[in-house]
């Protein structure tokens, strides 16, 4: 029996800023919750189950969230579930809950992401010590540094290419309202010119620490059929997750990352991954992701990825496939939502609802999150058309 | 119940995308005891965790043997792949790792950060500071670990270097036996993995 046919029909995101004290965590998911709500025309009661993800409990220190969120979510009498895959959940919870239409077992479901890192310490969070080996990483930076020099190695890519991402996804930023960092005057010049963190990482080219929630609803056949304004539709989902140390690992691009993208592009049918798609969003904390995951994508063959950036291709302003239309992650980074976001701006521009960043006749779009080390992967293909 | 004929045929087309949800937007009136009271924005709570952590029999081995300054790895009998730290399985596989195999304290950097910041857990580490990614000869997986003794500058992906261990005296069953990674002056290691992967296909566990 196919699968039933499953449509976005709205999309609510929250204001990402460094500290939203005007809200409580609680606060912060029903702001997200209700301009979902109110894009899809549904009201609580209309909503089956509530799909909810974030980051790990040590970030904000709140165990089970998705009990204490129940009521505030109108989840009542209702399943709740929270997904849980690091940096990827986002993307992960709304292929969970696409997965519950689509097997039928609901007809309407709401979907949140978020993360108030105001309240949080991630760079504690994400360097526990174990007594089996050292503590010498500082956070993420710390981790993906290493993988970022290997990709300049193997590629020869030219050292600024990173620096390009970083300041396109900053100007893309400043066309969507919602984003975290407007940096309205920032100059190519002095994203070069910003401190070495994590060497190769400069500060510029560092996603910054964000408050925020994002939310979808999504309806099946009937009533994505019967919605009067645009609809996503859902044509394909996958996950996949492998060990971040076994012998042979190709760091840079995963194995579970290349299978996630063949599995979601068979799915959808497409064939020619660049010519096909109109609009991605991928998950880019650090700037040089970009092309590393243009290439484990399939848009770029390998060692080319950077070919893409340097020649504007990825831009929204003439490119032939812009990424990151919204700012990307490289903007706002309320990590829980952050994978959601992905997929709910992959659905805006397909439902032609991304304003001022809307990438001209979107009629395909991927959504990609990534978390871990490198080690889970979560994406969707969405349309306009009905798969 | 599923009602699509409530959906409102008068759906904001063009509103305010930062406005606040209509539902969210009704004022809230306080009772007049609480009128004037300064809003409480955030308290400060913090939490600590004291965990007893059971290593179990492969990290066992590998923390006693840091106290006699040796380095042991495990072997996976299926696929040969030698795991440091060992933590009894072997991912691929999905198996329990079968031979246990002492490393020599030598190794090359497979990749490396300069950290530029410092961080809270170390205040003995003055930035900047190198962290590489060690592959130990004759183990399948990188190690993680300081390169010191070296300018960070200077560091290489393919250096060969050797562990630096503390003191006899000061040895204990940890990690923090090694103090660091240093050059051993040999030729760089040959990198011959730049070309991608050939794809591991994923076992049944």
């Amino acid at each position: 029996m196919a699968a039933e046919r499953t449509a976005v029909i709205g999309v609510g995101q929250t204001k990402y800023a460094a500290a939203r004290r005007d809200v409580s965590m609680a606060g912060l998911l029903r702001e997200a919750a209700y301009r979902a709500l109110e894009m899809a025309g549904k009201t609580w009661s209309d909503i089956d189950a509530v799909i909810i993800g974030k980051a790990p409990d040590f970030f904000e220190g709140v165990m089970m969230p998705e009990v204490y969120l129940a009521e505030a979510l109108g989840a009542v009498g209702k399943p709740i579930m929270r997904v849980h895959t690091a940096g990827s959940v986002g993307g992960s919870t709304g292929c969970v809950a696409a997965s519950m239409v689509q097997s039928r077992v609901h007809r309407c479901v709401l979907t949140i992401g978020w993360e108030k890192q105001s309240e949080s310490n991630a760079m504690w969070a994400l360097s526990l010590p174990q007594p089996f080996a050292t503590s010498v990483n500082a956070g993420a930076g710390g981790y993906f540094s290493p993988i970022i020099r290997r990709y300049m190695m193997m590629t020869g890519a030219p050292e600024l290419i990173g620096c390009m991402v970083a300041h396109k996804d900053r100007r893309q930023a400043l066309l969507n309202p919602y984003a975290h960092l407007h940096q309205h005057d920032l100059t190519f010049e002095q994203v070069v010119d910003s401190p070495m963190l994590w060497d190769p990482i400069r500060y510029s080219e560092t996603c910054p620490s964000s408050d925020g929630a994002c939310a979808m609803v999504l309806v099946d056949e009937a009533g994505g059929d019967r919605h009067p304004g645009p609809v996503a539709w859902v044509h394909g989902t996958a996950m996949r997750s492998e060990s971040n140390s076994y012998g042979g690992r190709n760091m840079v691009s995963p194995a579970a990352s290349e299978q996630c993208a063949d599995d979601v592009f068979a799915q959808a049918g497409i064939v020619d991954r660049r010519a096909e798609i109109d609009a991605v969003e991928m998950y880019v904390p650090f700037s040089w992701y970009e092309p590393m995951w243009l290439e484990s994508l399939g848009f770029a063959a390998t060692g080319e990825g950077w070919r893409m950036v340097e020649s504007g291709a990825t831009e929204l302003d003439g490119g032939d496939l812009p990424v990151n239309c919204s700012g990307g992650v490289l903007s706002s980074n309320p990590i829980g939502a952050s994978g959601m976001i992905r997929f709910a701006e992959a659905a805006m521009q397909v439902m032609g609802a991304a304003g001022e960043h809307q990438v001209d006749g979107a009629r395909r779009a991927v959504g990609h999150a990534y978390g871990g080390g490198a080690q889970y992967f979560a994406m969707w293909v969405v349309g306009s058309d009905k798969p | 119940m599923f009602e699509e004929d409530r959906v409102s045929a008068d759906r904001p087309a063009a509103r305010d995308p930062l406005a606040a949800p209509a539902a969210l937007s009704a004022p809230v009136t306080l009772p007049e005891a609480l009128a004037g009271a300064e809003p409480v924005e955030s308290v400060c709570t913090p939490i600590r965790m004291t965990y007893t952590y059971t290593p179990g029999r492969a990290l066992s081995r590998y923390l006693r043997a840091m106290a006699d300054k040796r380095i042991l790895g495990e072997r996976c009998g299926a696929t040969g792949q030698v795991f440091v730290p060992p933590r009894g399985v072997s991912p691929l596989a999905g198996a329990a790792t079968s031979e246990v195999v002492e490393l020599a304290d030598t190794g090359y950097v497979e990749s490396f950060n300069i950290t530029r910041v410092p961080i809270e857990r170390r205040p003995d580490l003055k930035p900047p500071y190198c962290s590489a990614w060690i592959v130990l000869d004759g183990a399948s997986v990188g190690f993680l670990g300081l390169v010191i003794n070296i300018a960070p500058e200077e560091v290489r992906i393919g250096m060969r270097v050797r562990a630096v261990w503390k003191p006899d005296e000061e040895l204990e069953t940890s990690a923090g036996n090694i103090l660091g990674w240093e050059p051993t002056g040999e030729p760089d290691e040959v990198i011959t993995d730049y070309e991608r992967i050939g794809r591991v296909e994923a076992s049944d566990p």
